[in-house]
């Protein structure tokens, strides 16, 4: 017996590899770690589905979270909003399924019809972790459907805001391929048909000389008006808002180049640029296109519309009926289900409450509410199903008016990049030596003058100085990617790179949400602790559960006499012994209590008390103290202070820990520090809490233990286990800064190289053609090389 | 050497085939996801044996 327990801690769960309870679920003698892994082993052996776990060595997620109710799937309207194609035999629907991260998921979805065989066809968008599945309506439901993907352990994630997202973005890329397919495809023609002209042509082959010219003309033509066609747009309307970008230069080199080439062409005087002007605007999309990748599994617009449910059940005289969320009325009674949670501010009308407001407020212990007492959206129930009846509706709650604050009416102001800076100056200096070119020899040659000017602007053409931050950025992007931050943009790096203040939330953001450890002073024997244990064992409150896995013992002795007080202590009769457990006053002690602590009494003996401690992230001490050298650090807490001594050491300045934190605490505490100017400021939170301070600090980053769980609105997503890596991201954000600046020079140098030949009026094609290239490889080169090695250096690689 | 107008022609018509083939392709969302088609090919497509009633009609048919 007691070795075959040890052998079951050492095993993982068959299923999705969590480590075993002391008492594993076991079924052809493979282990699982709860019952809903147990389950879908089930289903899938049932179905002779088992060359899943063939494919990959535990592929599961893990089933503990209960899945979600899907019955308002069967309602009509909001089964219309979420399908993508429906006629009276078929429909086709596209989900988003959070779990999908292997081979054997890509092997199961695709394999759902042995499941359910009316289900027609089901096809995996893996990079996407999206799962488009074409069923029978007839047959079987979408309610089935979702809940069939829910039993096999890919529970979809939906939400109406993400799907709305998804038709949108996938349009534009689309857009850019096809223009880069053009330039790319002219390109290539045209410098087949430059290379005559570069060798030098024979006499006898001059007569192909125009040929050549009119059919590069034609090529050219395509490119100027299809592909190079935002780059004319984009000038445009900066000019006119007074705002002169790289987009400038670009626009006027590209178009100047035209001219002259057409002018050259037609007159027989000349080659003309246009294999020059085909590469310029072929690596200007390139570069376009790699900026512009984006994740198209994380969403960094999110608002509480994707916390919340789709909907919720109303109750109207005895029946139930799931409505979508904006149909909720002031005055509805709606029935919220254990884990479910709170759409609106509603006054419960019956049931027991129990609500986890740990992602609303920062915190941590659960909120017990009686009947008649209001209660603010956005807790989730852990007791049993309740009746509300709503008192405002979704959009008006305390919580959602957070996002509708006035605050964020404007947009935020984007982030000035560099090459935004450096471009106005490089503009204006562009223009003055092309004018001062074309002047010095207007009075000697009006054709060399013209040549000179059209020249100066065709070289300094700003092809590589446009590339150097796109291809910096998104080497730097990648490598933050391989690291676990997710960013929202390129232009989130720069801003990084001026970070001089760090706020930090702390429940969920530098404390581990799911590492909780229980410290107990005083002594208890194994047997002691056995008893406890089995007293625990029946309780639902979370600190009881939690004591239940810590000591990770399998039940023993039965319980008597068992009584719970709600929110303040359980006792009861095991073995003999009575057993008394709970808070201080609870059990007539006279100690305060500091935090969450449980008190035990056996046989009217007091033996001690488990303290549980919120364990910091791991790195957090040495990663504050490294942050603190460079920046100032502010800690906003929604928490009670219990903790302020403990985070003293780590925040150089005591009055800048603040506790006790609303939600608008925070969005205005933000707010004050930037109005005192000169703070760029950068905000870690976590929950819905933070939500409105991370929109408004320059830089807003969500930390989450599971990138696929709802995390606020921001400007990027940081795993939790990469939390002690944030000193080395702000030294790479810097280094990608400076590895733009060098990138700069080196193509100015080119841009002087070429100006040389350009102002003496004697800028050859050939010239103009090696430059452009060469100019542009170099960059690419240089950028992606040197982000590289300073990653290295800050060990990011 | 008037062969090469004829040539030159011939060989941009061929591009531009190309040319429209990928747009085709791309409008029709082959270049969407570049990354399951290449671990779909490597699942063994025999159905494990008990499984038989059901192999052939319920395959999908897009």
């Amino acid at each position: 017996m007691k070795e075959q327990i040890t052998l079951a801690i050492d095993t993982l769960c068959y299923h999705c590899g969590d480590s075993l309870p002391a008492v594993p679920f076991s079924s052809d003698d493979k282990q699982f770690c709860c019952a809903g892994c147990k389950s879908v082993y089930l289903i899938l052996s049932s179905h002779n589905l088992t060359s899943y776990y063939a494919y990959n060595d535990i592929p599961g997620a893990s089933q503990k979270k209960a899945a979600e109710h899907f019955d308002y799937l069967d309602e009509p309207a909001i089964a219309a909003e979420l399908v993508d194609y429906m006629d009276d035999q078929t429909t086709v629907i596209t989900l988003f399924i959070p779990a999908v991260h292997c081979s054997s998921c890509i092997w199961l979805l695709e394999n759902l019809y042995k499941v359910n065989p009316d289900i027609s066809n089901s096809r995996i968008d893996f990079p996407k972790k999206q799962v488009s599945i074409t069923f029978k309506n007839q047959l079987i439901s979408l309610r089935k459907v979702v809940e069939l993907l829910a039993s096999v352990g890919y529970e979809p994630q939906i939400s109406l805001q993400d799907v709305v997202k998804k038709q949108q973005s996938d349009h534009s890329e689309r857009n850019l391929i096809s223009k880069i397919a053009v330039a790319g495809f002219c390109f290539g023609n045209v410098m087949l048909l430059s290379f005559p002209d570069y060798f030098g042509l024979s006499s006898f082959e001059h007569s192909f000389q125009s040929f050549f010219g009119w059919v590069n003309l034609a090529f050219a033509i395509p490119v100027l008006l299809y592909s190079g066609r935002d780059y004319f747009i984009s000038a445009w309307t900066n000019l006119r808002n007074g705002v002169l970008n790289l987009d400038f230069p670009l626009a006027l080199g590209i178009a100047v180049m035209f001219i002259r080439s057409a002018a050259e062409i037609i007159s027989h005087t000349g080659a003309g640029f246009i294999d020059t002007l085909c590469s310029l605007v072929f690596f200007l999309l390139i570069g376009k296109w790699m900026q512009q990748r984006t994740y198209h599994y994380l969403s960094f617009e999110r608002d509480y519309r994707s916390y919340f449910p789709v909907a919720v059940t109303r109750l109207t005289k005895g029946n139930t009926q799931p409505v979508p969320l904006d149909e909720l009325k002031t005055g509805d009674r709606i029935l919220i289900r254990s884990n479910e949670i709170i759409p609106a501010d509603a006054i419960l009308l019956k049931g027991e409450a129990k609500l986890d407001f740990s992602f609303v407020t920062g915190e941590s212990l659960p909120v017990a509410k009686v009947p008649g007492e209001i209660i603010y959206a956005g807790g989730r129930q852990l007791n049993g199903a309740i009746e509300l009846e709503v008192i405002k509706p979704v959009s008006q709650s305390y919580l959602t008016k957070l996002w509708n604050n006035e605050t964020f009416a404007g947009q935020k102001d984007p982030i000035k990049t560099f090459s935004d800076k450096a471009s106005k100056y490089f503009s204006i200096v562009l223009l003055l030596i092309a004018l001062s070119a074309g002047l010095f020899w207007v009075n000697t040659d009006l054709n060399r003058a013209i040549a000179s000017f059209t020249a100066v602007l065709i070289i300094a053409c700003p092809c590589a100085l446009a590339l150097s931050s796109p291809f910096t950025l998104t080497a730097v992007l990648s490598i933050f990617d391989k690291n676990k931050f997710y960013l929202k943009n390129t232009a989130v790096i720069e801003e990084m790179a001026r970070i001089n203040t760090i706020v930090f939330d702390k429940t969920g953001t530098i404390t581990n949400p799911t590492a909780k450890g229980f410290e107990f002073t005083g002594g208890l024997s194994i047997e002691e602790q056995q008893l406890i244990n089995d007293l625990a064992r029946n309780s639902g409150h979370p600190m009881s559960r939690e004591l239940v896995k810590s000591l990770n013992l399998a039940p023993l002795y039965p319980v008597d006499n068992f009584m719970e007080k709600v929110g303040r202590g359980i006792s009861g009769t095991v073995n003999g012994h009575s057993i008394k457990m709970g808070s201080a006053a609870y059990l007539g002690l006279t100690a305060q209590d500091k935090g969450s602590v449980v008190h035990i009494l056996i046989d009217d003996r007091y033996c001690g008390y488990f303290r549980s401690e919120q364990r910091w992230r791991t790195g957090f001490k040495q990663t504050a103290i490294k942050l603190g050298q460079d920046q100032d650090l502010h800690l906003l807490s929604g928490d009670q202070d219990h903790d302020r001594e403990l985070l003293t050491p780590f925040f150089p300045r005591m009055q800048q820990l603040h506790f006790r934190q609303s939600p608008q605490n925070k969005l205005d505490y933000i707010l004050g520090l930037q109005q005192k100017g000169n703070t760029k400021i950068m905000m870690l939170g976590d929950g819905l809490n933070d939500a409105g301070a991370l929109k408004q600090s320059n830089i807003g980053i969500a930390v989450t233990d599971d990138i696929n769980n709802f995390s606020p609105g921001c400007d990027a997503i940081l795993d939790g286990a990469a939390f002690e890596k944030i000193p080395q991201f702000i030294r790479q954000a810097k280094d990608a800064v400076k590895v733009i600046h060098m990138s700069f020079a080196i193509s100015l140098t080119y841009n002087a190289v070429g100006l040389f030949f350009a102002v003496q009026g004697i800028l050859s094609p050939l010239i103009a053609a090696i430059l452009m290239p060469l100019s542009t490889v170099t960059i690419i080169l240089f950028t992606s090389l040197a982000a590289r090695l300073y990653a290295h250096k800050n060990n990011l690689l | 050497m008037n062969i090469i107008y004829m040539l030159i022609g011939f060989s941009i018509l061929l591009a531009l085939v190309f040319l429209l083939a990928f747009f085709w392709a791309s409008r029709s969302g082959q270049n969407d996801d570049l990354y399951t088609p290449g671990i779909r090919i490597l699942f063994d497509d025999d159905a494990p044996p008990a499984d038989e009633k059901k192999s052939d009609e319920d395959h999908p048919h897009p």
